[in-house]
């Protein structure tokens, strides 16, 4: 196995919440549990999507990965460095090897700077000379396949369309040639018929560029497009991780089971069979105790209440994390 | 026909000038049947169904058109008449349900405050029937003296739909009800509107951008692009055997979770400004089958049973959709 990119170790965040009188009175300081004990790896040039429902910590799991907030317990290796307590120049470096793309392009770019500038800026800030700054943008600007003529690169944000913005969202994001690119819901914001272009420069990305991605998601059949592996997380913890063709169609953990049952496709002929679970999320700041998803399971059983199943390795490269798989 | 919508224009006064949101948009609701009306953000969507319950910004005009419910025409009605047939015969279900429950209230009390104060019921009564209501969307009674902060979105979007349903209406009409939620409780929904349409015999019109919820739950769809109507017909029909450029391309631009992993397919370009919209075929400018006589008006052609599409080309649908299928058929059609 080759040294892998990214390792998040043991990784959980918890969040201050806000405290009720009783709570005040009795000396208590609540804490919501977003990220629970997430292990894994990725490799370089892999693509991974993180599907669950909103609120079971994917967002905030990414945010950490790109260093936007510390984790409250455990470690990411960058190319077997600890992302935490780094010095200035290795900060930097992190900062130009690792790029976000945002997820409202509506509201990623400075409205007052010009598509040149938005683009120029990041090239500056990671001290790229400025005689490479022409052939970088071009270079970028043709990955996401915008035209680069100056008439275009002179335009402000409010005169492009929706799908020229997230493609010049991307484009600032792969200006700096990064190594790792977090996209939390790159394409939420956008119509159908404009997707499917953000989808495909993705994977050309991908492919091309040999870049690892981490691609955020509620929706199985987007990550399904553009990730050779998927995370299904459920309540802060990851529950079941392998490759998306497994995932996808030969679900193991309950909850992606569901998940994938869940997702309508656009054909007549689809199954109507009611969903194993029901309901909604638990409170995130008391969940249940041993597995997270027992009282929405159509099989938990005694242990589930008592023993947390850990994430266990099952062959083939998936691993999950439930006591009866 | 329970709901027959006719030529229906509406504008919205701005300070450019008259933003033609829907012009001359038509469709049918049958009683009983459940209705998608898809297309893209700015296609007049949901424009087009608020002039139903006439539930629109003052700056939207009635340009023409009519709305004909069992017969009556709503457009012609008074402000007060329409009053009467709100809740009672057609009911709103927002595309936010987070906005259409007051928060400082407990849910049960709105729902009984409709039930008296429209449907002139007692008290008592309406207690009784706000659990009848909460039990067919499946809440429990016990859920009634909750606030709206107590509840999940999806179960915030049904009790906006069993509010949506005190009266007994025959026709809900429901603005992108699933949009916000997750797809575990979207399917909850979705089936919701389906056992409502079984028991109660409700028809429902349903706005959404998503083919596939079309899919899952409508028994007709009304495709609608750039303020007016590109096809429509019975939902099997028309997924199956799409005679609009526009509806075929959609469908390729759409990620599916099963099947073959196919090559997506943008269309590419954006949908024309209202303001000056083109002559002819609004779809022409992103239309990879567009010729000379789409500067003129499309005809409307008959294609299958019930099934109508808005093309000059129609008749070469099933030629069309073979093309259409290959990716490079939609690579370099605008000149944008």
């Amino acid at each position: 196995m080759n040294k892998p990119l990214i390792a998040v170790e043991r990784l959980t965040k918890r969040f201050d919440v806000s405290r009720s009188m009783t709570d005040i009175l009795t000396g208590k300081r609540p804490q919501l549990q977003a990220v629970t004990d997430v292990n894994f790896t990725l490799q370089r040039g892999e693509t991974l999507g993180i599907v669950g429902e909103s609120g079971c910590g994917k967002t905030t799991l990414g945010r950490m990965l790109i260093k936007l907030i510390p984790p409250s317990e455990g470690t990411i290796l960058f190319d077997g460095k600890n992302i935490s307590g780094m010095d200035r120049t290795a900060e930097l470096a992190f900062r130009r090897r690792a790029q976000l793309v945002f997820q409202n392009p509506f509201d990623a770019l400075n409205p007052h700077f010009t598509i040149l500038r938005s683009l120029r800026e990041p090239l500056h800030n990671a001290r790229v000379p400025g005689e490479e700054h022409v052939s970088r943008i071009a270079e970028a600007m043709g990955m996401v396949h915008l035209p680069a003529p100056d008439h275009f690169l002179q335009s402000l944000p409010h005169q492009l369309s929706g799908g020229q913005l997230q493609r010049v969202v991307l484009a600032r994001a792969l200006v700096l040639r990064p190594e790792f690119i977090l996209a939390d819901e790159p394409v939420s914001m956008l119509d159908v018929s404009v997707r499917a272009g953000i989808l495909n420069v993705l994977r050309e990305v991908r492919d091309r560029m040999g870049l690892a991605a981490v691609f955020i998601s509620h929706d199985l059949a987007l990550v399904r497009y553009v990730c050779a592996r998927t995370i299904t997380m459920y309540l802060g913890a990851v529950v079941e991780d392998g490759p998306t063709a497994d995932i996808v169609g030969n679900p193991l953990h309950p909850y992606t089971k569901a998940l994938v049952q869940a997702v309508p496709i656009p054909r007549v002929d689809q199954s109507h069979a009611p969903l194993p679970i029901t309901g909604g999320l638990p409170d995130a700041r008391n969940p249940p105790s041993g597995c997270r998803f027992r009282d929405r399971c159509p099989l938990a059983e005694g242990r589930c209440a008592s023993e947390v199943p850990p994430l266990r390795d099952v062959g083939g490269g998936r691993r999950v994390a439930c006591h009866l798989v | 026909m329970l709901l027959e919508v006719r030529d229906l224009v509406i504008d919205y006064r701005s300070t450019r000038g008259r933003v033609r949101a829907v012009d001359g948009v038509s469709f049918n609701v049958p009683a009983g049947a459940i209705i998608g009306i898809v297309g893209e953000s700015g296609c007049g969507k949901t424009t087009a169904v608020r002039a139903i319950t006439r539930v629109m910004p003052s700056s939207a005009v009635f340009s023409g058109g009519s709305i004909s419910l069992n017969g009556t025409d709503l457009v012609k009605l008074s402000e007060r008449d329409m009053q009467k047939h709100l809740w009672r015969d057609i009911a709103y279900v927002p595309q936010s349900a987070m906005n259409a429950l007051d928060p400082v209230w407990r849910v049960g009390r709105q729902v009984e405050e409709v039930l008296v104060a429209r449907g002139g019921m007692e008290k008592k009564a309406a207690r009784v029937r706000s659990e009848e209501l909460f039990a067919m969307v499946g809440l429990g009674a016990n859920r009634l003296s909750d606030y709206p902060h107590q509840f999940s979105g999806g179960m915030r979007q049904r009790a906006s739909i069993a509010l949506a349903l005190a009266l007994s209406p025959k026709l809900v009409i429901a603005d992108e009800p699933v949009t916000a939620l997750d797809v575990v409780i979207q399917r909850q929904v979705l089936d919701t509107f389906a056992t409502l349409q079984k028991q109660l015999n409700v028809s429902v019109v349903l706005v959404t951008h998503d083919i596939s919820v079309v899919a899952y739950v409508c028994d007709y769809v009304v495709v609608m692009y750039a303020g007016k109507v590109v096809e429509s017909g019975p939902v099997a029909d028309v997924l199956d055997r799409p005679a609009h450029p526009y509806t075929m391309g959609l469908y390729n631009a759409f990620p599916e979770l099963s099947g073959d992993d196919r090559e997506l397919s943008p269309i590419e370009g954006s949908p024309p400004d209202l303001l000056d919209p083109p002559q002819g075929c609004r779809f022409r400018a992103r239309c990879p089958f567009s010729i000379a006589t789409c500067t003129q008006d499309p005809p409307e052609h008959l294609v299958g049973e019930g099934h109508i599409a808005n093309c000059h080309r129609a008749t070469e649908a099933a030629d069309l959709r073979e093309t259409a299928k290959r990716t490079e058929t939609w690579v370099g059609v605008t000149t944008e």
